[in-house]
């Protein structure tokens, strides 16, 4: 289980709120923030926090938690691999790639790794398709990407824990 | 000391994915060693518009553009032109490409016509001075200056602007409909939601040249009296994110955001939201659901967002395309815009290029450009010698048609004239390694996992299409699918409750009409024709000995 440091969910909460324009309009952002910084989940009760301190009902945050596909309200790995899913990536061989990545991690879609190392998710249309098909993991993207490629991509995440 | 020679890395998030961070430190560096640092400057910008396997970069002042694959290929540009004064032809590219010009039925040429993106890959979109140096912010200056609020409205409104999104309505009117409604506070709103799959023209204007969006919403605020805007961004476009809160950032600084803007008395906020994975939000009213802090579940119109928007006031919402053609239209006026473009759909079209063609990339063109030209003209052709299968136009809520449409003019009247939708831009092309069955299903399971549930006919119905599909492609299909598809599509389009339900059946109709041949042999057939869908093996019966 993940300690939750209420002080540190308060803190991001205050930062967000310096850029706020109306009172209201910092929910989605704050819970980007908390995400952030749990590594790829938002906690139960750093979300409690959260609807104690903006002054809304817990179902309203878990609402959100829940509509939004980005946002998990469970553990995840360290590296939250997204699979781009639409037309553009899928006719530029999305679908050999997709499978190369499901026998390379030897999970499926919405699965971790026993090592908690990969979490394995499909997404819509990243916007890179001038480099289809495209990946990211976490915050980077990969683009032009091959089988052969993707077993390079993730021997080397591999290899930089290891190290 | 101005330097003679500037080297421009376009470092757009597709050139980055092929190195172009790294090759741009690699000049640097290379340049550093070989003491040329006094006359050549390494710059980044944006993107060129043209994706090669390699990353583009242009030399200037003599305007060559080489295309750079590994780190040996930038040590001879260094060392050729840079240090030689020579060209590395072999790693030169055609500078045809870049100022694309084509013959249309040889009587009128078409070219490329840069408004929108006219400084992408031209400055650092880091670099706020870099835009005033390009006639930055000077549409706002005269606007603050010169012209009342109902003047700008009826420039915008005169210019026959449309919104850039997919719907076509004219900005000019949705803007005069917000400053005429009476209220304490109102608001604009950026839709960078950018999510039809294929599109990705909104990302390369925002990383860029991300200060003609604060000034065209700036402008905007002005226009309509709201003095607070917000640019609503996809979670995942990191960069896009990056470089516009940057240019904030500036903008603030250079007092061109804030509180009396430029001496003129006005004030306007703007603040970057961020998405979080979903489509629906790219739906006016779901997008401010969303702002709000709520599940982007849309809201039922009327009333509309100029009458009631986020928080209930008063709101302009505009694609991220369509606002920044306003300054250039304040800059040179109604007419000139309307020089440009057709009689219904003045001005250009920012086309995203993609899937199987040889050019991938971004093309701004006059609206009326044919599919023809973007593909073989803009395009270069389809990819690895293959032939041309389909070609979905507009996004995935757009049509697939054949190679007999390749001819129609893309404006916001095909669909109704010819029955191809411009929708965002995009010109996705499909070869005939591909399956018509395979590829209607993954358009049809897109609309299924992005349908946000609040009504039945979209909730349920994307689920039924998908599952029959599914059928067909497994070789368990029946005929009678086909018709019941159509049926449930015409459902939606009468009773969805927004336009994610109720443009489904554009795709599918669009498939189903045109490649129908295929779904029968898919439905008839034992086999899998095409290699692609898996047919499932009928059960042997055990037979007792």
């Amino acid at each position: 289980m993940v300690k939750v440091d209420l002080d540190k969910v308060k803190e991001i909460v205050e930062k967000v709120k310096q850029e706020t324009l109306e009172e209201g309009d910092i929910l989605i952002n704050t819970l980007h923030a908390i995400q952030d910084y749990y590594n790829n989940f938002v906690p139960p009760e750093a979300a409690e926090e959260v609807a104690k301190l903006l002054n809304i009902p817990v179902s309203r945050v878990y609402e959100v938690l829940s509509f939004y596909s980005m946002f998990s309200i469970k553990p995840r790995g360290k590296y939250v691999i997204r699979v781009c899913k639409s037309l553009p990536c899928h006719v530029t061989g999305g679908r050999e790639v997709m499978e190369a990545l499901k026998n390379k991690l030897g999970i499926e879609i919405g699965e971790t790794t026993a090592d908690g190392m990969f979490t394995l998710e499909t997404t819509s249309c990243l916007g890179l398709c001038g480099v289809a098909p495209v990946i990211m993991i976490n915050d980077q993207s990969f683009g032009n990407l091959t089988p052969e490629k993707i077993d390079e991509i993730i021997e080397r995440f591999r290899g930089d824990e290891n190290a | 000391m101005p330097k003679s020679n500037v080297v421009l890395v376009s470092v757009d998030s597709n050139s980055v994915l092929k190195g172009a961070k790294y090759f741009k430190n690699l000049f640097q560096q290379l340049v550093d060693e070989y003491k040329l640092s006094d006359f050549v400057e390494v710059l980044e910008t944006g993107s060129f518009g043209v994706y090669k396997d390699g990353v583009i970069i242009a030399i200037y002042p003599e305007e060559v553009y080489y295309e750079i694959k590994d780190a040996a290929d930038v040590k001879k540009v260094v060392e050729e032109h840079l240090l030689k004064g020579r060209r590395a032809k072999d790693l030169e590219l055609d500078a045809e490409l870049f100022t694309r010009k084509l013959s249309v039925e040889a009587k009128k040429v078409v070219e490329e016509t840069r408004i929108v993106l006219r400084n992408a890959g031209v400055i650092d979109p880091t670099n706020i001075n870099e835009y005033i140096a390009r006639d930055g912010y000077m549409a706002l200056a005269k606007v603050l200056n010169e012209m009342k609020p109902q003047e700008v409205v009826e420039v915008v409104k005169e210019s026959g602007l449309r919104g850039r999104g997919g719907a076509g309505f004219p900005t000019g009117l949705k803007w005069e409909f917000t400053m005429k409604t009476d209220a304490d506070q109102k608001y604009v709103i950026c839709n960078a939601d950018e999510g039809e799959p294929g599109t990705f023209k909104d990302r390369l204007i925002m990383e860029g040249d991300p200060h003609s969006l604060i000034e065209a919403m700036t402008i905007a605020g002005y226009a309509v009296g709201a003095t607070k805007g917000y640019i609503y961004i996809r979670g995942e476009y990191y960069g896009s994110i990056q470089n516009i809160q940057k240019a904030i950032k500036d903008a603030y600084e250079y007092g061109l955001l804030g509180e009396d803007i430029l001496g003129s008395g006005f004030t306007f906020h703007l603040a970057v939201r961020l998405g979080a994975g979903a489509y629906v939000c790219g739906e006016e009213t779901a997008l401010m659901e969303s702002i709000e802090g709520k599940a982007g579940r849309p809201r039922l119109k009327p009333p509309y967002p100029p009458v009631s928007g986020l928080y209930s006031k008063p709101t302009v919402i505009n694609n991220v395309e369509t606002f920044v053609n306003v300054p250039q239209i304040i800059l040179n006026g109604a007419d000139w815009f309307k020089s440009i473009g057709t009689e219904s759909s003045p001005g250009t079209k920012v086309f995203s290029l993609c899937g199987n063609i040889v050019n991938r990339g971004i093309v701004e063109a006059p609206m009326g450009t044919t599919v023809r030209d973007l593909i073989y003209k803009f395009g270069g052709g389809i990819a690895n010698g293959k032939a041309l299968k389909m070609v979905q136009t507009g996004g995935t809520a757009g049509t697939f048609i054949g190679p007999d449409k390749l001819d129609v003019p893309l404006d916001f009247d095909s669909m109704k004239n010819y029955g191809v939708s411009l929708g965002s831009g995009v010109i996705l092309v499909i070869d005939e390694d591909n399956c018509a069955v395979d590829v209607l299903k993954n358009a049809m399971e897109f609309f299924e996992h992005e349908s946000c549930g609040k009504c039945t006919p979209c909730r349920e119905g994307t689920k039924m299409l998908v599952h029959m599909l599914n059928d067909i492609s497994k070789g368990k299909g029946k005929r009678e699918y086909l018709d019941a598809m159509k049926n449930i599509a015409s459902t939606m389009l009468d009773s969805a409750f927004c336009g994610l339900g109720q443009s489904v059946p554009v795709p599918l109709n669009s498939m189903l009409n045109n490649f129908e041949a295929e779904f029968l042999k898919h439905i008839e057939s034992k086999e899998s024709p095409c290699g692609i869908c898996k047919f499932e093996k009928p059960k042997k019966k055990l037979v007792k000995s």
